[in-house]
């Protein structure tokens, strides 16, 4: 389809949306009201009998926990997807890291003093998800970014070797398989998928709500190693790979023979990668 | 007034909707279709809200103040989540297509056509 028909089609359907939306908005109660069956009976339970005084991490992790399931495997598909889309094409090879750029000194000093600060931060929003804002995926997100502090303080090397791709995969494997262990268990203990059938602990300690912290703690695991695989996977792309300037025997570009010679291909890059970043470091 | 912050996230999806038609850079378009998502949370959180009420955790207020709809809430964290990992599929996606086709202008990906 063409920008010019796009346009019309746009033109066409939007007036149409616009005017459905109003009407439709115009039927929900209205902005701030008080009518909230869902929100009343959520916090009743959340307050009440779970003893979880963040109530959306209740709604998370133990009224809608399947639903988080759901969620936690959406991440893991798409860090699946990610990592097959960006492996390194037949004729890209490993060409050693690129010379870095000149890194301030004070860029590089706020990086490693915030890289410690950071992980703290992430484990505390993680461990105390079912008490305050934040949880598993928030928690998650901060102590990935913290690890991104080594690249920008310009030490990929050292991002690199804090976290290799393999001990990544096999973490984020295992917060996805213990948030299915966790359900099971409650399956076995409580008679349903994914029953809080912990103790609920007093309200408001850092040791309530029963499996909520624990999920929680596999959702963090599962997310901060999903988002450096994620990132990683684009940083090998700028920093890493080449494009060599004879394509390989048998793999020209845009045409079928690529995937003749990819299984051979895509084998050498990876197995040269190791050494050459080992190159670079000792140099 | 009572329907204006739905009436924002309308906006936002229309707006979003009209930069995927006419961008002219897949990873502006990705861009445009985050914008577009974004209406949701919008939408979402709008439908929660509770005039003059405060957030759905009880560590520091008594149980049994008020407090906004925790259950959209938690279903924004979702599409959020979701969000960011479209992001990052699109984005892989979008590399891919400009190591093959040499262009991120969907305008020019014709061999995608043939």
């Amino acid at each position: 389809m063409n920008r010019r028909a796009r346009l019309v089609l746009f033109a066409v359907v939007a007036p149409v949306f616009a005017v459905l939306f109003f009407l439709a908005v115009r039927g929900l109660p209205s902005f701030g009201s008080e009518f909230h069956p869902y929100a009343d009976r959520a916090v009743a339970v959340a307050t009440g009998q779970r003893a979880t005084a963040n109530v959306v991490s209740s709604v998370n992790f133990d009224q809608r926990a399947v639903d988080t399931l759901g969620e936690e495997f959406i991440l893991f598909g798409s860090v699946v997807g990610t990592i097959v889309l960006l492996r390194p094409a037949p004729e890209e090879r490993d060409a050693g890291l690129r010379p870095a750029g000149g890194v301030l000194p004070t860029t590089r000093l706020a990086g490693y003093l915030l890289l410690p600060v950071s992980v703290l931060v992430g484990l505390y929003v993680i461990a105390h998800g079912q008490l305050s804002p934040g949880g598993g995926f928030q928690g998650g997100v901060v102590l990935a970014t913290g690890w991104h502090l080594l690249y920008v303080a310009g030490r990929y090397t050292a991002l690199r070797r804090a976290a290799p791709p393999t001990v990544l995969e096999i973490a984020e494997s295992i917060g996805a398989a213990a948030y299915t262990a966790i359900g099971l268990a409650g399956l076995v203990m409580g008679g349903a998928f994914l029953t809080n059938f912990l103790p609920t602990g007093s309200f408001n300690d850092l040791l309530s709500g029963g499996t909520v912290p624990l999920l929680n703690g596999a959702v963090g695991v599962a997310v901060a190693a999903a988002i450096v695989l994620l990132l990683s996977g684009f940083l090998e792309q700028a920093v890493v790979l080449r494009r060599t300037e004879e394509p390989l025997a048998g793999s020209s570009i845009g045409t079928e023979e690529p995937l003749a010679g990819s299984s051979i291909g895509t084998e050498e890059p990876l197995a040269g990668s190791s050494t050459t970043v080992d190159d670079a470091e000792q140099r | 007034m009572t329907t204006l912050p739905y009436l924002v996230a309308g906006w936002l999806f229309l707006v979003g909707c009209y930069g995927l038609v006419t961008s002219h850079n897949l990873v502006h378009t990705v861009a445009c279709l985050t914008v577009a998502q974004s209406a949701t949370y919008v939408l979402l959180l709008a439908v929660g809200f509770r005039a003059g009420a405060t957030a759905p955790v009880f560590a520091d207020v008594p149980v049994g103040t008020r407090v906004v709809d925790p259950v959209v809430q938690a279903l924004s964290l979702t599409d959020i989540v979701v969000a960011a990992t479209v992001t990052a599929v699109l984005l892989a996606l979008t590399i891919q297509i400009y190591k093959r086709h040499g262009t991120v202008n969907p305008d020019e990906l014709r061999t995608l056509q043939d």
